[in-house]
């Protein structure tokens, strides 16, 4: 028997029951009600974890992790793949390299499973996840074919995108079996090729893309919590970037701290163990703001908050971010998953 | 004599379908038989002399000839030629052959028999009248294998074929030759009219990876041909995992129409043809062309085109899945209602869902579909594209709000289409309604708003109305109207879905009953609210007459709910609602009022008696407020309209204060007489009862007369007043 045949879907709509519409059975249902939880909260939850070191982390491969680290990443959120499989990861790459190797000849027809000079890889990201109802990430490489590189039998890397879901419970619960949620995607290369390689998996798994900006509220909201974290040595300074409007150019500020002061005006300003809340926030961020007017005589307030960058991570408006530690990994995708997931709902 | 011939033609072409559909399998399309029909036909009408008997006469002498060569000692060969074949053009090109005709000469053409020229022009005029029978082509067919055409015969034959692709009367035997047809894509005269055959004739069960194999070699050596990827991409259709191809985005035409030599008898071979082939329902529903927006990534309009998925991407296929994919319906060939009901369980869907929101037939489908991951592609897609189009995302720019606003309207065409609001609709009107400035899109906005789906009020209200409510009031008397003329259908589009769900559940279950209690509560809870958008709305445009017609259309719908809808709720509206109306200077406005105070009478007196009938079970018992109030209303306006003594029974003034304010000839002044809309009416009246009078004395109206007001009253089109009098008011004859 077929699995899906017995499967009678509980009714929906007109022919629903009344009760439906109060207890939200349907996903549909859930998915609305979720949207209004959101709405109400609108912004955001006030207050939020300090990204730890989850147990999850060990099992990362190292190798795979470095790979992802010091690269600057687009971001986008992905609502949920419609009959992705896990185990179809070589029909994929097939059908993938057949259609970009079409793309570039448009018009000519290419046979499936030729070899063409670009070769597509498809791999799961073991560990990237908050927990173990998230779906495994996975990784995409486009390597091209080129004589020497034959050679070496290593191509060189043309475009790679990744797609996670770290902590997406709210997502999760709300849709059915047909569907993998990895709400967060990430791409290093010629945008030409992330929209070739984002068109196909939209075409193939109808969902849909959309680029993930960084509001500067929710930059603030980066910045207090990854100085927040625990860090053994620093790698960088934290920094800020300002951009005010005006013509011919705009101009940008530049506000470069050392970490350690910086994170020891976090302490000054940090109450409750363990979490962060938005009063926190906005305190820390007054803090630099009245520092900035005592020696420039500049409200910073009055300007747009662009791009941070710490020891963590770094992350712009524009939707680009760059992991530098490790350790933080699973936190700072955490944080990026629950603003796509509040981008899709 | 002219009934005699048409009966004649009439019998003759049904006999001639009837052997058309007998002999399709039996391939018994001989000359023979066509000639003893001929001959008893003839027969049945000897003294005919009608024109076309004689052109039919001479088509038949033509086929015998042709079928028998020439005769090669013949002295005049080539006149006797001319004569036979300009009478089958004659036939062919006024009604068309028959299929036995065609059928022999057509192996006439093919055989070699008659020189190039001529076969030209036999094949020329191969126009059915009505069909062609399958084992003619497939007889053709093997006419070309003996070789005895040359090259522009064949040519000539595969456009024939083509252009006439659809008078086959059956296409299976036609099918077992894809083979033959494929080999001879070899051939490069013959490449794009077999291209085009073969685009025809495939099915999913044709495409090999042998023959994908080849036509990439073809495109290898011809480069890039329309016609090869015309049919590169219906092999892609139906096997995406063989190949790929991606087309330039103009390209619509692969094969080239224009040198269809026979284009012009082909409307009147499909007229003939009607019976037999029955127009598809025109149910085009959206807009033909795209948006022109071109999206950054790969889909050219908004909405993507329809495609099919492409399953079987590896992934393990179920028994049934197998059994079902064998007959799936590419959507491409879904083109009338009655194929769509016939193949409903084994369609394949778009690839992308959303696809469906240009095509009625399948929204049909989505209807009635119930599988909730169908509508959760929809969701999602349709929630990112309202999020990520929304102008007030990326401002100032004029084009990219119309093509927002065109989507919008795709999207409401939609939903009335359907008759349901898209949740994705909902989630982005609580995203977008808190900074929306009442003003771009607002029709589409207050259309959306129309469509929210049933749910419960206490929880949409702090989500949608409650930031509705001050633009609302710091907005134009338009905009005001608009919302209530919203909050009206979104009303009866709540009612009606309520209506059809109390019917399917059976009324026995008793969680239900409280449920339905509980929507009741929902939908009193939104007449209460626009009641009090209402009221405020009154005061700020002090009484306008156009915002008492848009509030009072609203309580038309509400005073019904009871009988029209057959739900347990009644509501009665704000005394300041009704005494507003009351008051009003506009005669339609009272008219208004008087019908909606007789509908609520009717659903009162039906709720009540349903009440003392089945006490037991309803849980919605009338209360004794409403009935008071309702009394309270009534007893005003039939002591102001009819009994001339207001202030009385229902609103009371002391008569101290009005005598105070020198008000002493008050008793009259709200009656249907002296009531400020009417009163225009009453001096119309008695200027109409007696044209000479000077001056008018108003109280002439009474008795008898005010009888007679009240008939001209009705004709100038009072039906409200007159529903309300004939209900409300015993009338005495006066005499």
């Amino acid at each position: 028997m077929d699995p899906y045949d017995s499967q009678v879907s509980t009714s929906r709509r007109r022919t629903s029951n009344l009760k439906d519409y109060f207890v939200g059975a349907t996903p549909l249902q859930k998915r609305l009600e979720s949207v209004r939880r959101q709405s109400s909260f609108f912004p955001s939850p006030p207050r939020r974890k300090i990204p730890q070191c989850t147990q999850l982390q060990e099992e990362i491969d190292p190798r795979k992790v470095a790979f992802l680290l010091h690269k600057q990443w687009t971001v986008y959120s992905l609502t949920p793949l419609y009959k992705f499989s896990y185990s179809n990861f070589k029909e994929y790459s097939r059908l993938l390299s057949a259609f970009i190797a079409a793309e570039r000849q448009k018009g000519l027809a290419v046979e499936v499973g030729e070899d063409f000079n670009i070769k597509v890889i498809f791999s799961t990201l073991v560990g990237v996840r908050g927990t173990q109802r998230d779906p495994e990430a996975f990784l995409v490489q486009i390597l091209s074919k080129s004589q020497s590189s034959r050679e070496h039998g290593e191509g060189r890397v043309l475009w790679t995108g990744w797609f996670c879901c770290v902590f997406g419970e709210s997502l999760l619960e709300t849709v059915s079996e047909d569907f993998t949620c990895l709400p967060l995607f990430l791409a290093n290369g010629a945008e030409s090729n992330t929209s070739l390689i984002g068109g196909w998996f939209q075409k193939t798994f109808d969902c849909c893309f959309s680029p993930l900006a960084i509001s500067a509220f929710n930059l603030s909201w980066m910045a207090a919590m990854w100085t927040a974290c625990k860090m053994d040595h620093y790698m960088a300074t934290t920094e800020f970037f300002w951009s005010v409007p005006c013509s011919p150019q705009s101009l940008d500020i530049s506000y470069a701290i050392h970490p350690e002061d910086a994170k020891a005006l976090w302490d000054s300003v940090h109450k409750t163990p363990g979490e962060v809340t938005q009063e926190e926030v906005d305190l820390f961020m007054d803090c630099l703001y009245s520092h900035f007017h005592r020696h420039f005589k500049i409200h910073l307030s009055a300007t747009r908050l662009v791009r941070v960058s710490t020891s963590v991570a770094s992350a712009h408006t524009d939707g680009k971010i760059k992991i530098l530690c490790h350790k933080y990994l699973i936190g700072v995708l955490a944080y990026m998953t629950e603003l796509a997931i509040f981008q899709i709902e | 004599m002219y009934t005699v011939m048409t009966t004649q033609r009439n019998t003759r072409s049904s006999q001639l379908r009837n052997r058309i559909s007998q002999g399709s399998n039996s391939s018994q399309t001989n000359l023979l038989a066509w000639k003893v029909n001929k001959g008893k036909e003839s027969h049945s009408v000897e003294d005919s002399t009608s024109a076309d008997d004689q052109a039919e006469d001479d088509l038949h002498k033509a086929v015998e000839y042709f079928q028998k060569g020439p005769k090669k000692a013949s002295l005049n060969k080539d006149t006797v030629l001319e004569k036979h074949l300009k009478s089958v053009e004659n036939v062919a090109w006024k009604n068309g052959l028959t299929s036995e005709a065609i059928d022999v000469l057509l192996s006439v053409a093919l055989s070699g028999k008659f020189g190039n020229a001529i076969n030209t022009r036999i094949l020329k005029c191969m126009i059915p009248e009505t069909l062609i029978s399958e084992d003619s082509v497939v007889k053709a067919v093997s006419w070309l294998c003996v070789g005895k055409c040359s090259g522009n015969t064949k040519v000539l034959f595969y456009r024939w074929l083509v252009a006439m692709f659809d008078f086959i009367d059956h296409k299976k035997q036609i099918n077992l030759l894809y083979g033959f047809f494929f080999a001879s894509l070899q051939d490069d005269a013959l490449c794009p009219y077999v291209c085009h055959l073969l685009y025809l004739l495939t099915k999913k069960e044709n495409v090999k990876p042998f023959r994908v194999r080849k036509l990439l070699d073809l495109q290898v050596k011809m480069g890039m041909q329309p016609h090869l990827q015309a049919l590169l991409s219906l092999y892609k259709f139906f096997a995406p995992t063989l190949i790929s191809v991606s087309l330039p985005v103009r390209r619509k035409i692969y094969f080239n129409n224009s040198k269809n030599l026979w284009a012009s008898a082909l409307p009147a071979m499909k007229l003939r043809n009607q019976g037999a082939f029955p127009e598809p329902p025109k149910l085009t529903l959206g807009p033909t062309k795209g948006c022109s927006l071109k999206r950054k990534w790969s889909s050219h309009s908004v909405i993507p085109a329809l495609n099919s998925a492409n399953i079987g991407c590896g992934e393990k296929k179920s028994l049934s899945d197998f059994l079902s994919s064998e007959r799936s319906l590419p959507l491409e060939q879904l083109q009338s209602f009655p194929q769509l009901l016939q193949n409903i369980h084994c369609l394949e869907l778009p690839s992308q869902m959303i696809s469906v929101l240009n095509n009625s037939l399948l929204l049909h489908y989505i209807n009635c579909v119930k599988d909730d991951s169908i509508l959760l592609r929809l969701y999602y897609w349709l929630s990112q594209t309202l999020q990520e189009e929304c102008i007030w995302y990326n401002i100032n720019n004029y084009e990219q709000e119309k093509e927002f606003t065109d989507f919008l309207d795709i999207v409401i065409r939609v939903q009335c289409f359907l008759q349901e609001g898209f949740y994705s609709c909902e989630a982005f009107l609580y995203k977008s309604l808190p900074l929306w400035d009442g003003f771009s899109c607002r029709s589409q906005f207050l259309q959306l708003l129309a469509w929210i789906p049933f749910s419960s009020f206490y929880e949409v209200k702090p989500l949608l109305f409650d930031h509705l409510a001050p633009l609302f009031f710091t907005s134009t008397i338009y905009f005001k109207c608009s919302v209530l003329q919203s909050l009206k259908e979104l009303l009866q589009n709540w009612l009606l879905w309520l209506s059809m769900d109390a019917h399917v559940q059976p009324v026995t279950s008793s969680p239900l009953e409280t449920t339905l209690g509980g929507s009741m509560n929902s939908v009193s809870q939104l007449i209460d609210y626009v009641g009090w958008l209402s009221m405020i709305a009154i005061r700020l445009e002090s009484n306008s007459t156009l915002l008492l017609h848009f509030i009072l259309d609203f309580y038309e719908k509400v005073c019904d709910i009871y009988i029209s809808y057959d739900l347990p709720l009644l509501v009665l509206f704000p005394p300041v609602i009704f005494h507003s109306a009351l008051l009003s200077l506009d005669a339609s406005i009272l008219n208004q009022l008087c019908y909606i105070i007789f509908r609520y009478r009717n659903n009162l007196t039906a709720a009540k008696k349903n009440n003392l009938l089945k006490k037991e079970k309803s849980e919605f018992s009338l209360s004794s407020n409403i009935c008071q109030e309702f009394n309270y209303y009534l007893t005003v306006m039939v002591q102001c309209l009819w009994m001339s003594t207001p202030f009385e029974g229902g609103v009371y003034i002391d008569p101290q204060l009005l005598e105070n304010a020198g008000v002493t000839e008050y008793k009259n002044s709200l009656n249907l007489v002296h009531h400020p809309s009417l009163l225009s009416y009453a001096a119309c009246f008695l200027l109409q009862e007696s044209p000479e009078e000077r001056t008018i004395d108003m109280s002439y109206i009474r008795g008898k007369t005010w009888n007679q007001y009240l008939d001209y009253l009705f004709s100038e089109g009072f039906q409200g007043l007159k529903l309300f009098i004939k209900s409300s008011i015993h009338r005495f004859s006066i005499s």
